[in-house]
């Protein structure tokens, strides 16, 4: 816009706007920035300034006991969340894209209404329902509580590769005989894979992350590694968690690249 | 366009098209059926029961440790809304829910505009940069706050290094905290939100406007923002129903002296084991939450977006 104005000299406003943006995301960016910073410090405690550097706090992290039997909780139950999800959701997906059936808007405005639910509310729902059955502190009890919230990230991102998909190789294949399951496995599900593999991924960092569902249902027997992590943050003050939080953070940086591949960061995330 | 047709080369042998195309529909109508019911059902054990039976618990009388009189009474409800220390929680959680909401759509503004106008080749870092957060764990960012707001945090050991300040500030573990850390923890959900507002933000009216002589502070106040109004309230609405309905941030920097209807939920389902309390506050929420998921859902549509 300041092209236009041909008194310009130096764009002072356009700099200052540059300024406040680059403050704003420092501000964004902060509690990852200084999670890193405080993950190599030598204090013995988590204070300010760090007295050194150290790579202490990454080499007894295998030997947390809290943290490994978390990841192990959390590693089966994403895989067991997002095995389920996709299962069920791709042909959900399919029957309310493809097909034409009564209830079809209902039902997927159904399917996407866990996203609108406070998970807190869910959590507790499925402590009350879970608790008399035993589940509480089981891993099927977390899977059951973490497919409701995974269920529509893979329905999402599948449904819209079905809907900016080419229907008429599939078109192609039925008039040459092929019946509804081989046009399937054979035509529509290469073409929507990298959405559903979106998904899928999606799916499984949700279930990774949860932390309220996971908590309720399954604090005291099965603790998840969130769960784990948010016990050591409220009663330690070493920097394991730190590190901790590094390796995190990485494997959330792997996921966003994934994701950008595949889809596109803004789309999987809306 | 659906592809119900089955073949276009199978040929009916009766000329009897009417009765062959009911019966393809009704297949059909099956297979979708077939197709939906898995989900289906997942979905009603593992969401839709808990929350009828959630509702149901709420009416319940509880009595603590796990007991409670199965009945239809509003006792836990008369309970909550007649004791002052409920209220006081409520009005926490909707005025903490204001302050957030206010707070980090100011601050995601400028980023959002930034992302909707620039034409850098950074683009695509810049905006997964801003959003990337959102897939580290609410704990690890919150874990960050507390070590910058703690009393041997940055911000603590930086004052007291410079001599500003003799005690440490109560940065942590105070409302001021929580909120300080929430606005951060639901900015990249305000950027995205406000970003898919501005696409019909064109800066040829704003070109337009300099080029008659307004100054910049007149194209801002008179054009940029009226047209982005939309956007900035859909954001605003999200980031309250986010921050009422949040549980970690509020738990974990509040250290135990911020009292949310979250964390009474926990402490009224973990702790005390009073489960058709819990159940009533988590009925007020959700009541809280649908009246205002209902505005930004309208809000939303009305944007177009």
């Amino acid at each position: 816009m300041s092209q236009l104005n041909p008194t310009r000299r130096i764009d002072l406003g356009g700099v200052a706007f540059r300024v406040l943006v680059a403050i704003l995301y420092l501000f964004l960016l902060a509690p990852l920035l200084i999670v890193v910073v405080i993950s190599f410090s030598s204090n013995q405690y988590i204070s300010f300034p760090p007295q050194g550097f150290t790579w202490h706090w990454y080499e007894i992290l295998p030997t947390k006991s809290l943290f490994t039997s978390g990841l192990q909780t959390s590693l089966i139950t994403s895989s067991v969340t997002t095995l389920i999800v996709l299962a069920v959701g791709v042909p959900a997906s399919l029957a309310l894209q493809r097909f034409e059936f009564p209830g079809r808007s209902a039902l997927s405005a159904f399917f996407l209404s866990p996203l609108l639910v406070p998970t807190i509310v869910l959590a507790l729902g499925l402590v009350l329902v879970l608790g008399p059955i035993g589940l509480t502190n089981t891993y099927a009890g977390i899977v059951i509580g973490h497919v409701s919230i995974t269920l529509p990230y893979v329905i999402r991102t599948t449904l819209m590769s079905l809907e900016t998909s080419d229907t008429s190789s599939e078109e192609a294949a039925r008039v040459l005989g092929a019946d509804g399951a081989r046009v399937f496995w054979t035509v529509t599900l290469p073409i929507i894979l990298p959405g559903i593999i979106a998904g899928a991924v999606m799916a499984f960092i949700v279930s990774f992350d949860e932390l309220v569902i996971a908590l309720f249902v399954a604090q005291s027997g099965k603790p998840t590694l969130p769960v784990q992590l948010m016990n050591y943050v409220a009663t330690s003050a070493d920097a394991a968690v730190a590190s901790l939080s590094v390796v995190l953070i990485i494997f959330s940086a792997l996921i966003v690249v994934v994701l950008e591949r595949l889809v596109g960061l803004r789309r999987a995330l809306r | 366009m659906t592809t119900t047709v089955i073949s276009t080369l199978e040929i009916d042998p009766d000329g009897n098209r009417g009765h062959l195309e009911r019966a393809r529909s009704r297949h059909n109508r099956l297979v979708a059926w077939g197709l939906v019911i898995p989900a289906l059902a997942a979905l009603i054990v593992s969401y839709a029961y808990p929350l009828v039976w959630m509702i149901r618990m709420s009416f319940n009388i509880g009595l603590g440790d796990g007991l409670y009189v199965e009945t239809y009474s509003l006792d836990s409800y008369l309970k909550s809304l007649s004791d002052s220390y409920y209220w006081e929680v409520i009005g926490n959680t909707l005025f903490l829910g204001v302050l957030v909401a206010v707070l980090c759509v100011a601050v995601s503004y400028p980023i959002a505009l930034f992302l909707a106008r620039t034409n850098s080749k950074w683009k695509s870092l810049l905006v997964a940069l801003a959003i990337a957060p959102l897939l580290t764990s609410a704990v690890v960012r919150t874990f960050g706050w507390i070590v910058i707001l703690g009393t041997q945090g940055l911000v603590n050991s930086t004052l007291k290094g410079w001599g500003l300040i003799d005690t440490p500030l109560p940065l942590a573990n105070s409302f001021t905290g929580v909120a300080i850390g929430l606005v951060e923890i639901f900015m990249p959900y305000a950027i995205l939100g406000m970003m898919s507002g501005f696409g019909r933000l064109n800066t040829q009216l704003e070109e337009a406007a300099s080029s008659l002589g307004a100054n910049r502070a007149a194209v801002f106040f008179r054009i940029t923002l009226p047209l982005s109004l939309p956007g900035l309230l859909t954001a605003l609405l999200l980031v309250f129903v986010l921050t009422i309905s949040t549980f970690v941030t509020p738990q974990l920097l509040g250290g135990g002296r911020v009292h949310v209807m979250a964390t009474e939920i926990y402490d009224q389902t973990t702790g005390l084991l009073n489960w058709p309390f819990a159940a009533s506050l988590s009925v007020i929420l959700l009541i809280l939450f649908g009246s205002v998921v209902a505005l930004y859902q309208r809000a939303a549509r009305r944007l177009g977006a």
